[in-house]
């Protein structure tokens, strides 16, 4: 990422993300945070606290989890900048958006 | 079923939950019906049910003055492989069900499954639902798959176990003493933001397997996600749904019987019925109820009255359906 004077607040956030693991949790039948924004060669690690079985499958078929029960992570790295919406293959009301930049 | 239940169904199945949280009317509105556990018969053009306890018991209902002239159970979301606190023992429940099966009178004469036969079709998990299954005093069982089935591998292995006979991606149709049954699949579109769907394929290929049959056909329609909108905020609804249904409009008389949301809710609309069946392994809140559809845990003691199967009883010659429900003791 080029170098600015006065970082955005999406620059901020990105810094955060970046501190700590990118993390998304299941819970209630949804992901949270919904949207998260990451570095480029970042790992993001889903953890299901749901009571109910989840996937995390990528919306154009970049990635897919197995079944993930109560307590199950999934984990994948993304290389690439670029926006990558995933849902729950089986409950595909259920949204999430990684943002790689 | 009362009016004031059929009421209290139509504002769960159209409507949004009231704003800032869940009243008690309506709390108890959800609570009128989704503890019931019934057997449905069809017999002298009546669709009334029963507790499986009185099925048992007593195979005729009072009034009840002949045997239909067939049987056959749907069997729903037995969800081999959940681990839960909604039911510790997926395999205790699905034994039982099996047992009260094996003690109707008569023995149906085959029955249907609706659908997520796994939980999340790992390995072995077919294998014992199948074994099972061989418990069942039944000469066949007809399948559709449910999303647990198929979303690991798109439906690769449900469809080379039970894919034999059917068209497409699994849809069938048979008839049985008069009776046409059809079988569709409506669990292999999942997209994001999407809901269960039939696709045109099917829908092209039901026009032309209804089209030979007389409107005095009865027909009997089964499938995992409910055909008509139960609750879209959740999934529960097939997009397509009325496209397959009016193309039945003609018909004298359709019963839809599907899963998916693991308990009963039933509809009338036209010449056409609809009813969600329970599961065998757990069951699901009411539509909006919870603040997701997931697992329900429920009192030990009441998880059996929350679980179970249906029985069917048809009586050739009879056209007009009318629901009459037996509440729980």
């Amino acid at each position: 990422m080029a170098a600015q004077a006065a970082p955005s607040p999406i620059q901020a956030e990105v810094a955060t993300a970046a501190a700590t693991a990118p993390q998304v949790t299941v819970e209630q039948a949804m992901f949270g945070p919904a949207t998260l924004t990451i570095r480029a060669g970042t790992t993001v690690t889903w953890v299901n606290h749901d009571g109910d079985l989840h996937t995390v499958t990528s919306t154009r078929g970049l990635f897919a989890s197995p079944g993930l029960d109560a307590g199950d992570t999934f984990a994948y790295r993304f290389s690439a900048p670029g926006t990558y919406p995933y849902f729950c293959a089986l409950h595909p009301h259920m949204h999430g958006t990684i943002i790689v930049q | 079923m009362t009016d004031d239940t059929s009421r209290a169904q139509h504002d769960h199945t159209h409507g949004e939950p009231p704003a800032g949280g869940l009243t008690r009317r309506h709390a108890l509105a959800c609570m009128a019906w989704a503890g019931t556990g019934l057997v449905w018969t069809l017999a002298g053009g009546l669709l009334s049910s029963r507790t499986l306890g009185q099925a048992a018991a007593a195979p005729l209902a009072p009034g009840q003055s002949q045997l239909g002239d067939f049987s056959f159970v749907q069997m729903s979301d037995t969800h081999i492989g959940f681990k839960g606190a909604a039911n510790p023992d997926v395999m205790a429940t699905l034994h039982l069900a099996i047992a009260k099966i094996n003690a109707l009178q008569p023995a149906p004469a085959f029955l249907l499954h609706t659908g997520d036969l796994t939980h999340s079709q790992k390995a072995g998990a077919f294998d014992t639902l199948a074994e099972a299954l061989k418990e069942v005093k039944t000469s066949q069982v007809f399948y559709v798959p449910g999303e647990h089935d198929v979303f690991a591998d798109g439906g690769k292995e449900f469809l080379n176990r039970y894919g034999q006979g059917t068209t497409g991606n699994g849809w069938q149709s048979f008839d049985y003493q008069g009776v046409h049954f059809i079988g569709l699949v409506n669990v292999l579109n999942f997209k994001a933001a999407g809901l269960g769907s039939l696709g045109q394929d099917q829908l092209d290929w039901l026009k032309n397997d209804v089209a030979r049959l007389s409107s005095s056909t009865p027909l009997v329609l089964f499938t995992h996600i409910p055909l008509w909108a139960v609750y879209p905020t959740w999934g529960w609804v097939t997009e397509d749904g009325e496209q397959a249904l009016a193309m039945l409009k003609r018909f004298g008389s359709v019963t839809v019987l599907n899963g998916h949301i693991h308990q009963i809710l039933q509809k009338v609309e036209g010449r056409i019925t609809f009813h969600t069946a329970m599961s065998t392994a757990f069951p699901q809140p009411a539509p909006g109820a919870a603040p997701s559809p997931g697992p329900l845990q429920v009192p030990a003691e009441q998880l059996h009255r929350v679980l179970g199967i249906r029985d069917v009883r048809y009586v050739q010659g009879q056209q007009a359906l009318a629901l009459v429900e037996t509440p729980l003791g």
